[in-house]
């Protein structure tokens, strides 16, 4: 849209171009136009008719939009696996978010060390994240197995387990959402890391020497100086990381499919559930309806604290 | 390296009061921290390197197993116990659409990512340089549609593609993956080009050129290491999308790898393991690649975006 614009403009006599292309504010809604009019035709759009969705009776089967009012939000508040995909969403967000961050801080550090065979290194951590989740979650599926699973044969030969028992990684409510915390966490972790890095190159390196030159060592320069000076990349990593993990139902799908009984099942799991393969799109519509003022409570949190590090 | 811990731990010791043998003592203490240190890094990056890489190690070696060697319980999962086989790999190649999903893909994210770049420059610069009263509020919008997920939208996007006649096409991925990478391409190009001097442009157009030449000639090739950083971001997106990918597209033949795969490897309860393996292993490798190439730029593309913008 832009580019044609501007061969447009860049076709006309001289001073018209100069004329046209100075004028700031023409230029601004140039600019934008398109991306404004992408986003409200793919975004804003679909977003109202989520919510008329959401108030109304269609189905797959019988798409013609009838107002029912809240009967979608009441039937889901009448649904325990309503609730229990809302606390699951919570516990698996905040656990994820807190070990993504501690964990992305960890490996930030070890990726701007200096050492040799680091683009290696670099290399092999950048795989769980650059990998489309679907295969990743797949390779991890057989990782996972109630039989085979390569974790048990390992824990059967150091003796956690007898011969021929098994963890059921995925079979056991508790043990189930552990494990797709722990896959979610594993192929987040290189992201985080890799936006911390960008806080770790910014600071001053000048700062850092003259902490050292005082003689503070190598945990108090940590505590001290780098993480004061990268919290808001902190935060920045943390609001990526939330949102990720907050919308995603893709490990959990490919893992667990919400199960057992439910017990892995997040809003974002449920809605698809409910929405394309139940066909009840406007149940679907008003469960994931629920994942946007939890989001944008989030997003107001972390970027009010963002601004008041930054203010300081 | 030894040699520069050692030049930095004569420092403080000139001016300890008794020189020779304090500086002595310190020196020793600066070497055995700087190897107690070294051994550290090592450590920790190995450690780190075999948690990340490990599953897809593990995977390249079974996807040449022979399925009388997998399905063993007792077998050891991590060696061959009987001689490798190609035929799973082959197989993927053969007798699936696997190297449709591949191409897929790519045109896809190739696609989608001239789109965002395209509309998302623009109006990065917009926002960024042409202070309108309102760039500030949209700028905060553009950045709240990040949070719209696709987990929200789907159900009513799938309407949309079928009301523009795209469904079971891969160009509904292409005509709706732009709003997944737009609105954070947008906000990480506009903390980029903040951090240009306006001088530069402010030169060009004194120099002749126009405020649309000015930024296509001298703001464009400056910003081009936050370009590539969202280059980078946009289609690492595009090709693990899951959610989109699953909804609006169901014949086999215009799969992309993140939904092809899985159902085309998984039939009923019956997994094709091994193939599923290479499968991961030979789209993870490349992306990882490229990822790494540019991964310097990715951050220093970031630093400017995210951390001073």
């Amino acid at each position: 849209m832009a580019t044609t614009t501007a061969e447009r403009v860049g076709a006309a006599p001289p001073p018209t171009k100069r004329r046209l292309a100075d004028r700031d504010n023409v230029l601004a809604w140039v600019f934008l136009l398109p991306s404004v009019v992408y986003i409200i035709a793919l975004v804003a759009v679909p977003f109202g008719l989520a919510i008329a969705f959401a108030l109304s009776d269609v189905t797959a089967g019988d798409p013609s939009f009838d107002y029912v009012g809240t009967r979608n939000f009441r039937r889901a508040f009448d649904d325990p696996v309503f609730w229990r995909a809302l606390r699951n969403t919570f516990v698996f967000t905040g656990i994820s978010m807190l070990l993504i961050v501690v964990l992305g801080k960890v490996l930030a550090n070890i990726l701007v060390a200096n050492f040799r065979g680091k683009w290696l290194v670099r290399f092999l951590v950048l795989l769980p994240w650059t990998t489309p989740v679907a295969l990743s979650s797949i390779a991890w599926l057989w990782l996972l197995d109630s039989i085979y699973s390569p974790i048990d044969w390992v824990m059967r030969q150091v003796g956690f387990l007898g011969p021929g028992e098994n963890m059921y990684w995925l079979g056991r409510p508790g043990l189930a959402m552990t494990s797709v915390i722990a896959v979610h966490v594993w192929r987040l972790t290189p992201l985080a890391a890799v936006i911390l890095m960008a806080g770790l190159v910014a600071i001053p390196r000048d700062i850092e020497e003259a902490a050292r030159v005082d003689g503070a060592g190598y945990w108090r320069r940590m505590f001290e100086i780098t993480i004061p000076l990268v919290l808001p990349v902190i935060a920045v990593a943390a609001l990526f990381g939330a949102i990720f993990t907050f919308t995603d139902m893709a490990v959990v799908r490919v893992l667990t499919r919400g199960g057992p009984n439910d017990a892995t099942q997040v809003l974002a799991s449920w809605a698809f559930y409910r929405g394309i393969e139940g066909g009840d799109v406007a149940q679907g519509a008003a469960v994931a309806l629920f994942l946007f003022p939890l989001l944008l409570a989030a997003a107001i949190a972390i970027l009010r604290a963002v601004r008041r590090i930054e203010g300081q | 390296m030894a040699v520069d811990g050692a030049r930095r731990a004569a420092d403080p010791a000139q001016r300890a009061a008794d020189p020779a043998q304090r500086a002595a003592a310190l020196r020793r203490r600066y070497a055995l921290r700087h190897a107690a240190a070294r051994v550290g890094v090592y450590t920790a990056a190995i450690l780190a390197a075999l948690l990340c890489a490990g599953p897809f190690v593990w995977s390249a070696v079974t996807a040449y197993k022979q399925n009388r060697d997998l399905y063993d319980p007792s077998n050891n999962p991590f060696v061959f116990n009987r001689p490798p086989t190609s035929d799973h790999v082959t197989y993927l190649f053969t007798d699936t659409a696997f190297p449709t999903f591949a191409w897929n893909t790519l045109w896809v994210a190739v696609l989608v990512v001239a789109i965002t770049l395209v509309l998302a420059l623009p109006a990065a610069y917009a926002l960024a340089r042409l202070d309108r009263p309102w760039s500030g509020p949209l700028g905060i919008a553009i950045f709240l549609v990040y949070l719209v997920p696709p987990s929200l939208l789907f159900l009513s996007l799938s309407r949309l593609v079928v009301f523009a006649g795209l469904q079971d096409s891969t160009w509904s991925l292409v005509l709706v993956y732009p709003t997944i990478t737009i609105p954070v391409s947008v906000w990480l190009l506009m903390g980029f080009l903040k951090s240009i001097p306006r001088d530069i442009e402010e030169q060009a157009m004194v120099d002749g050129y126009s405020r649309l030449g000015a930024f296509m000639r001298a703001v464009v090739p400056l910003a081009f290491p936050g370009i590539v950083a969202v280059v980078v971001f946009a289609a690492t997106l595009t090709a693990s999308e899951f959610i989109y990918a699953l909804a609006f597209v169901s014949p086999t033949d215009q799969m992309t790898v993140s939904t092809g795969v899985p159902t085309q490897l998984v039939r009923g309860d019956v997994f094709f393991w091994q193939s599923l393996q290479a499968a991961t292993v030979l789209v993870a490798v490349p992306i990882a690649f490229v990822f790494n190439l540019f991964l310097d730029r990715f951050v220093a593309g970031f630093t400017m975006g995210a951390v001073k913008g």
